[in-house]
């Protein structure tokens, strides 16, 4: 069952992962990934990320539900914040346990491709003259089609 | 009649988060048509529903929906997670 996490505080990703798929016969592989406020034009304050609350956990529910299901994951772990995040921080996180490790980084793949486009979060880019919402990418579309 | 919400940039065009509207809108297209109609800035966050999403009691969905025992539309853009 997975562990779902829509939160405005920060995690400690190391804590997160402490025993993460450990102690059982049938995991030989975790994979974790971590995405970052990245700051590509060098005058990046912040991102706001704004959610829809009602509706936010239960589609990435969905979409572990779906993970977990494909590719027979012992374990999976999501948080993804929101709210006004500097740029360096952690913005999400996802943690996936499988037999194999062609598994877990499946898994792990279509957890973020599926969170990129398919969760409700809006991000918008917070600078010193002004702010701008983040557009969606065709290539970000374009990554479901692979699932 | 239904909630209505708004996110993103949808939200700060119309200048509302959500409001109560009274509606008979068979689909969400005439939901669309009639909120379009109210004034510019619903008219100019509706312009192009190709730029929108929708989400109905919280599941992504399309503008040809039925309204039908819908309590919550939400409005919102293409959602930019991850």
């Amino acid at each position: 069952m997975a562990r779902i996490s829509v939160q405005e505080a920060a995690f400690d990703l190391a804590a997160e992962l402490a025993g993460f798929g450990e102690g059982r016969a049938d995991v030989g592989a975790v994979v974790t990934f971590s995405g970052l406020v990245r700051d590509d034009g060098g005058d990046l304050a912040a991102l706001e990320i704004e959610h829809y609350p009602a509706m936010t956990a239960r589609a990435i529910e969905a979409m572990a539900d779906q993970a977990e299901a494909r590719w027979h994951l012992a374990d999976c772990r999501v948080i993804h914040r929101y709210g006004r995040l500097v740029v360096g921080a952690p913005i999400m996180m996802v943690a996936t346990a499988a037999r194999h490790r062609a598994e877990a980084f499946a898994a792990a793949e279509f957890l973020m491709d599926y969170l990129k486009s398919r969760a409700p979060f809006w991000k918008k880019e917070i600078r010193a003259d002004g702010s701008t919402w983040v557009a969606a990418k065709d290539s970000d579309e374009d990554a479901l089609k692979r699932w | 009649m239904v909630e209505v919400l708004y996110f993103a940039w949808v939200r700060e065009r119309i200048g509302l988060a959500k409001e109560h509207v009274e509606t008979s809108a068979a689909t969400v297209a005439d939901l669309v048509a009639e909120l379009a109609a109210r004034e510019d800035r619903y008219a100019a966050a509706f312009a192009d529903t190709s730029a929108l999403r929708v989400a109905l009691d919280q599941e992504l969905s399309e503008f040809d929906a039925p309204l039908a025992g819908v309590r919550e539309v939400a409005f919102f853009p293409p959602m930019t997670g991850g």
